[in-house]
Order: structure tokens, then sequence, then C-alpha cells
């Protein structure tokens, strides 16, 4: 029974979005939306995160699920897999979900707008979850593609000039992504006859031309979607410009679920085949994110855009640990360093969700957010403000959380395998990294009387303040049981 | 500034030069490579596994077997990438001015096309489970029947209102999930047919889908939310 | 059997280039969009091929399905895609990205015309 939570949570989000699609009512000759459609769309997100949660409970005790629909087997149907890496990026994805589901149900005060969000962003969410599920290449093509479609009709949905360019250019730039995934996908098919991943890791012993060249499209395709550097363009603008709930999904999730993509491919699938050049050329592009966004973020005017380029620069830690996995031959040490890229994946999800927000309710109350003249709005927002913080403290890599565990392995890993080069540039990014933040809060203390509520809008502030709380401090102090989870030994970790 | 152009002019022609190269060469691995793919000749791949089962499927038509039965869930979660873009279009504001009335040439052959496309249309969902055809040619024909009937004046394609049309792009994957969901229980799993139900389960998916994609593609034809 | 697979397949690839080159050196985005369909349609041309397996054996009908899911995938991101465009093309030009459509006068018009005269019919 338990394998069949793995059907449920692509169905439930899906019917849900059935349901939001016809929860209307007539007004005269227009169609609005119809008070019950918050209420569908909360209900939809709190049933899936249970799925979820008592999904990642039966893998955390009974291992790695899985379930062949139709029940026809692999190489015909398709495979549905849940194993330690897709648990723990599911329950983040979710709860982050959750959290911003929460607080969209008060960020939107326009009729229209909510009437056009919930359908799509329940539709997201399936493929989110379908996502990180999927065994099979073609399956993955589908729900990327959904989930790109989704992503940039959700954040073309102010309607701004802004904010449709940016959101066409990422759909047309993640079309041109799926289309070089499908090709890989087909040479594979065209070599091996399957599309399963579990097959393929099988049949693909010694590496080939075709494997190669496989590996190389299906990776660019999903590197322009995870929007490592150089192919990052994109991002900054579409994620600025969306609806705040829109960006935080877009910036914790979306280009998140493209990294894991690349992450399971070149461990499982590929991992004969992917040589150390390879992962050397995604470390040092991570190296170039990491520089780079850090220092537009840090010159980044508004605050919004400060946050999308912070997910750049990010990102290109994630891909640091390529290079270090691949000089590291399977074993606990290898072990560490998986564990460690997803710690940092899952942090990341949850800082940036609480930032974006946050920056998301500054922005509704200013009216604009510029940094620099953020400073009265800060004082009126105290829970804002230390969400903020917390976030910040997060992604600058601060102890408790987790991504400063993850950093500490990172140059740990580094100083192992003997690639210095790597310490500089976390150094650096950590550097820049604090550099913006506390650039940011700095508008927020001042010479004002002390504000005499802590929460001014419950709805808005504590999605955003749990999601950095999380971030800040339960992922570093809890990290234990995501190693149990993984299914690797606990020891030696934090 | 005719300076300024012309080597901006320039530069842009020599780095259309550069990339053309570049991709050329790139073209002449992929090709190379297929070849190797090819020649490697693994064999039949799923033909075999597949042609074995369609007995089984309910259709006789393998590729709808595939569709319908063996990779259902790619289908349904294509019929959401459909609806996720019509919604994304209704998001972005309403409906265009319709085109002008036809003219009485173009009434005239309207009045006959449309008949036969829908019935063509009823025709491929139901010979789909024995020849090509299917949910989703049937569903492409009625869509063109609403982009005709658009293009000759009709303000909304030959679609009902926008609560009616709502529900109508919801059939094919409401169908889906339901059926599928009531499988577990009764059949053995998600969007697990028996093989005596199969046939009709199919067709009824499919009648859903037809529907779905029929109003969805003529909606995305009209461009906008329903005025 | 091998040349046709070759012949059919290898033209795909030749299709997937061509799309990208024209994908990343044309400005307007209709001819960007019809670069992405090209693409996309070189790699079905591949998935087509590989099917094929002679002619007195039944085709492999998976291929075929994986080919009708994406032509309905990419057709509904061009329909996305273009009415993202028509909303940008409404909105008041600033100086734009590049994927503004050109100047309506220059290509075909993505809005019907308003006709003001009478109707064409001269019964």
């Amino acid at each position: 029974m338990s394998a069949e939570l793995l059907a449920f949570a692509v169905a439930v989000p899906l019917l849900g979005a059935m349901l939001a699609v016809v929860t209307v009512t007539r007004q005269g000759s227009e169609t609005r939306a119809s008070p019950l459609l918050n209420w569908v769309g909360l209900i939809t997100a709190t049933l899936t995160t249970l799925v979820i949660i008592f999904m990642t409970g039966a893998v955390w005790q009974q291992g790695p699920l899985r379930l062949e629909l139709g029940g026809w087997g692999v190489p015909l149907g398709i495979a549905l897999r849940a194993d330690g890496l897709s648990a723990a990026m599911l329950a983040m994805a979710n709860l982050v979900a959750l959290g911003t589901s929460l607080y969209a149900t008060g960020y939107f005060r326009s009729n229209d707008e909510a009437l056009h969000f919930w359908p799509l962003w329940l539709l997201l969410w399936a493929a989110l979850n379908g996502l990180f599920l999927a065994a099979d290449l073609f399956n993955l093509y589908v729900m990327l593609e959904l989930l790109g479609l989704a992503a940039a009709a959700l954040g073309a949905l102010t309607g701004s000039r802004d904010a449709v360019s940016a959101n066409l250019r990422y759909l047309l730039v993640g079309l041109l992504g799926s289309m070089t995934y499908l090709l890989g996908v087909a040479l594979l098919y065209t070599a091996y006859g399957t599309m399963d991943m579990s097959l393929l890791a099988d049949v693909m012993r010694a590496p080939g031309p075709t494997d190669g060249t496989a590996l190389v499209l299906m990776t660019a395709g999903l590197a322009l979607k995870a929007a490592l550097f150089p192919l990052h363009f994109w991002l900054p603008p579409a994620h600025a410009n969306a609806p705040a709930p829109v960006s935080a999904a877009l910036s914790a999730l979306v280009v998140k679920a493209a990294f894991y993509l690349i992450l399971r491919l070149w461990l499982e699938l590929f991992a004969p085949v992917a040589t150390f050049g390879a992962s050397m050329v995604l470390g040092l592009l991570g190296a170039s994110a990491v520089v780079w966004g850090s220092w537009r973020a840090l010159r980044a005017e508004r605050l919004k855009l400060l946050a999308a380029y912070s997910t750049v620069a990010q990102i290109g830690y994630l891909f640091l640990f390529f290079p270090l996995l691949a000089a590291t031959p399977p074993g606990p040490a290898h072990d560490q360093l998986v564990a460690a890229v997803v710690l940092m994946a899952l942090t990341h999800g949850f800082a940036k969700a609480g930032l974006f927000l946050a920056a998301g309710l500054v922005q509704q109350q200013a009216g604009h957010d510029r940094i620099n003249e953020l400073g009265g709005t800060a004082q009126h927002l105290p829970a804002t403000v230390f969400a903020i913080a917390l976030a910040g403290s997060s992604l600058i890599g601060l102890p408790p959380s987790g991504s400063f565990i993850s950093k500490w392995l990172l140059m740990q890993g580094a100083l192992e395998t003997g690639q210095w080069w790597i310490i500089p540039v976390a150094a650096s990014g950590t550097l820049l990294a604090a550099a913006y933040i506390f650039r940011v809060l700095s508008r927020a203390f001042g010479l004002e009387p002390t504000p005499l509520r802590f929460v001014t809008d419950a709805r808005t502030e504590v999605p955003a303040l749990t999601l950095a709380l999380i971030s800040a401090a339960a992922l570093g102090l809890a990290a234990g049981p995501l190693w149990t989870l993984l299914g690797l030994d606990a020891g030696g970790g934090a | 500034m005719s300076d300024n152009g012309l080597r901006s002019d320039t530069r842009d022609r020599d780095l259309r030069l550069l990339l053309g190269v570049l991709l050329a060469t790139i073209g002449a691995l992929l090709l190379w490579v297929f070849y190797t793919a090819v020649a490697s000749d693994p064999g039949p791949r799923l033909a075999e596994i597949a042609h074995a089962k369609v007995p089984r499927s309910g259709v006789s038509n393998p590729v709808t077997s595939v569709l319908l039965n063996f990779r259902a869930y790619d289908t349904l979660m294509e019929l959401a990438v459909l609806l996720a873009a019509l919604l994304g279009i209704w998001s972005l504001g309403p409906a265009a001015a319709p085109f002008q009335q036809a003219g009485s040439a173009l009434r005239g052959m309207v009045a006959w096309v449309v008949p036969l496309l829908i019935l063509t249309g009823g025709y491929m969902l139901w010979i789909g489970g024995q020849a090509p055809g299917g949910a989703f040619q049937a569903g492409a024909l009625l869509g063109a029947a609403g982009v005709i009937l658009r293009l000759a004046g009709d303000a909304s394609a030959g679609l009902p209102n926008e609560v009616q049309q709502r529900w109508l792009i919801i059939a094919g994957i409401a169908m889906f999930l339901l059926l599928g969901l009531a499988l577990i229980p009764l059949g053995g799993g998600f969007l697990t047919f028996p093989p005596v139900m199969a046939k009709w389960l199919i067709l009824l998916i499919e009648t859903a889908a037809t529907i779905a994609i029929g109003a969805t593609l003529a909606a995305a034809y009209v461009g906008g939310r329903p005025r | 059997m091998m040349t046709a697979q070759f012949l059919y397949g290898g033209a795909g690839m030749v299709l997937f280039v061509l799309g990208i080159w024209s994908f990343l050196v044309h400005e307007p985005l209709v001819r960007k969009l019809i670069a992405l369909n090209i693409m996309g349609g070189g790699v079905f041309h591949v998935l087509i091929a590989i099917a094929y397996r002679g002619d007195d054996m039944a085709p492999d009908p998976v291929p075929q399905a994986l080919v009708l899911t994406g032509i309905v995938v990419a057709v509904s991101a061009t329909a996305l895609a273009l009415a993202l465009g028509r909303r940008l093309d409404d909105l008041s030009p600033g100086d734009g990205p590049d994927f503004s459509p050109p100047a309506p006068q220059a290509d075909l018009p993505l809005r019907p015309k308003e006709h003001a005269g009478g109707s064409a019919d001269v019964s």
C-alpha cells in the first residue's frame, strides 16, 4: 500500500488543480474566483504534504519504494521510485510549497490573480512531485515541460512588461533545454532500447561515444534549466519580476529540480561515463557562478533581484561538489559528500523561499523593493526582517544552519582531494554573501521606537519565518536524520 | 554612425559564421554518434515486448496501447501540459476582437466543413482502437473545427461560456484521474486496467480526452479569456 | 533498413542543429518559435527513424507514442509563447528585450485586423 503513495503524490495536486479550475462563480458576465478557491488550494496543499510525509516515513522505515504503473513492469511501462534522495527533496519541496500556499492565500489581493494562480500552482506542484519520483527518462521530459510551462505562466502573472518579457525568455530557453534533453533520451533509446533509469544504469558499463554525447546533451539541457553559469542569464529578471510566492517557488524548487536531475544522472546513470574532466567543467562553471552571482547580488538595487542573483550563486555551490565527487572513490567519504550536497540543496530551498516570501511582504508594504529606500518599512515588519535575517544567515553559511555543515564538508573534501582552488572560491562567496545580506539588514536597524507587535499579518509572515527558521536552525541541528534517510552511515557527520 | 553600423554588422556576420561553424561541427559529431548507435544494433528494442502485450491491452492498435495503457501516465501528464498552456494564455488577458463575419461563400463552406470535421473526429476516436487514430487526432480535428468557426467570425470558436469551458477542459484529466484512482482498490493499482475492462475504460478516457483536447485547442486559438 | 534509419535520423540531427542555429541567430519571436519547432521536429525524426524495423516487420510503437506526446507538448508550448509575445506587443513598447515581435507592418500581424468598411460579399 505504501507504494501507491507515490501515485497519490502526483494525483492529489492534479485533482486539486482540476477542482481549482472550476471553482468559479459568475457575476453578471464576469467569471470570478469563488471564495472557496483559497480553501481548495490550501486543502490540496495540506493533503499533498501529508502524503509526502507519510511517504518519507515509509522510505525511512522500509528503504526505497518502487511502483510500476499499469502493472506492466519496466521496460514497457513507467516506474516511479522514491529513494532517500527523492524523499529528502520531496519533503523539502512540499514543505516549502505548503508554506508558499499559505502565504499565497494572504498575498493575492486581486480576485483575478488568485483565479489564475491556483490551478497553475497546483499543476506546477504535481509536476514537481512527479519529477522527483520519476524513474523513466521520457516521463521526466514531460514533467520538465509541465514544470517549465506552469512556471513561466505563473511568473508572468503580474502582466507587467518586465515580467512578461522575462518569462517569455525563460519559456524559450526552457524549451531549448528540453529539446536538447529529449535528443539525449532519443540517443539512449537508440543505443539501448529502454528509457528506464535503473535498467540503463545496469547496461551502461563501458563508456562509449553514444553515452558521452547523451550525457552532454542531457546535462546541457538541464543546466539551462538549472541556471548554471553562463546559462543563467534568464533567471534574475524572471525571478525578480514574478509575484512573491512564485519567485519563492521558482528559486527554491524549480531550479533545484533541474539540479537534482543532473545529480541523479551523474551519480547513477552515467557514473561510468562521467570523466573527471567533465566534472571539472561543471565545477569550474559552478565556481564562476558563485563569484559572479554573489558580486551581482551585492550590486543589485532591488531586493528581489538580489535574491535572484543569490540563487545563481547558491546553485554554483551545488556544482562545486561535482569535481569532489568524481575524485573520491565510492565509500564513506563519497557518501559524506553526497549527503553534504543534498543538505545544501535542502537548506537553500528553505532559505530562498523564506527570503522571497519576506521580500514580497516588504514590497507589498512599501510599494517597491529598492534596497536603499526600504528603511522605514523594515522597522514596521519585525517578523519579516527577522525572517530575512535568518534566511540570510543560512545563505551566508553561518552555524547552526545546514549550509554551514555543507560548506564545511565541501572545504574538507577539497582539502582531502587536493582541489585547493575550491576553498578561496567558497570563502569569497561566503564573504560576498555576508556583504549583501548585511547591506539589506543594515537598513532595518535605526533609531526608531521599538515596534509594538512582532507579527503584522500572520498568514503571510508566519510561513516566511518558519521556512527561514528551518533553514537556519532545524536543518543544521537535525542534519543527522538526513544521512539515515539517504541510507548512509551517520558517523563522522555533524 | 554608418561606420559603427558597418562594424557591428560585420561583427554580427562574423559571430554568425563562427556559430555556424561550431554548430556544423556539433552536427557532424551528432551524425557520427547516431550512426554508431544505430550500427551497434541493440535488437528490436521495445517493439517485441510491446507487440506481445498488445492483445492484453484492450485495443489492437499498438500505438494506442502504448499511449493509453502501457504509458498512460505520460498521456495524463501530457493533457496537463495542454491545460497549463491554456491557463497561461487565459491569465494574460481577454481575447482579441473577433474577425469580420464570413461572406456567403465562406459561410457556405463552413456549414459543410464543420459538421464533417466533427463527424470525422468521432470516427477517428472510435477507429483509434484498431487503426491509426485516437483521442489526440480526434481532438485536433475538433480543434480545427473551432479554428474555422473563429476564422469565419464566431468570437468564441463554437465554445460555450467560460464556466462551461472550464468544465470541458478538465474533462480528460478528471476522467483519467478518477478512473485511475478508482482502479487502486478495484483493479490492482493506479491506472492498472484489468484486461477484460480495458477496452471500455480506454474508450471512456479517450472520449473525455477528445472533448477536452478539442475545447482546449479551440480556446487556445481564441487566444484569451472568453469575453 | 539501417540505411533508411540513418538517412531519416541523420536528417533529424541536421534539422536539430539548424533549429539551434536559427534560434540563436534570429531575433523575432516567431522565427525563434519556428526554430524551436524545427528542433523538435528533428528529434521526432530521430525517434521515428528508429521505430522503422524494415518493410516486413511491424514498426516499434513506443517511439511513435513518444512522438505523439512530444508534438502535443510542442504545440502547447508554442501556443503559450505566442500568447506571451502578443501580450508583450500590446504593452507599450519601451526599450524592450530581444523577443518583442517586429513592428506590425514588417511581418504578419498576430492580431486579427479590424475591418472598418462593409463586408466583402457582393451578392
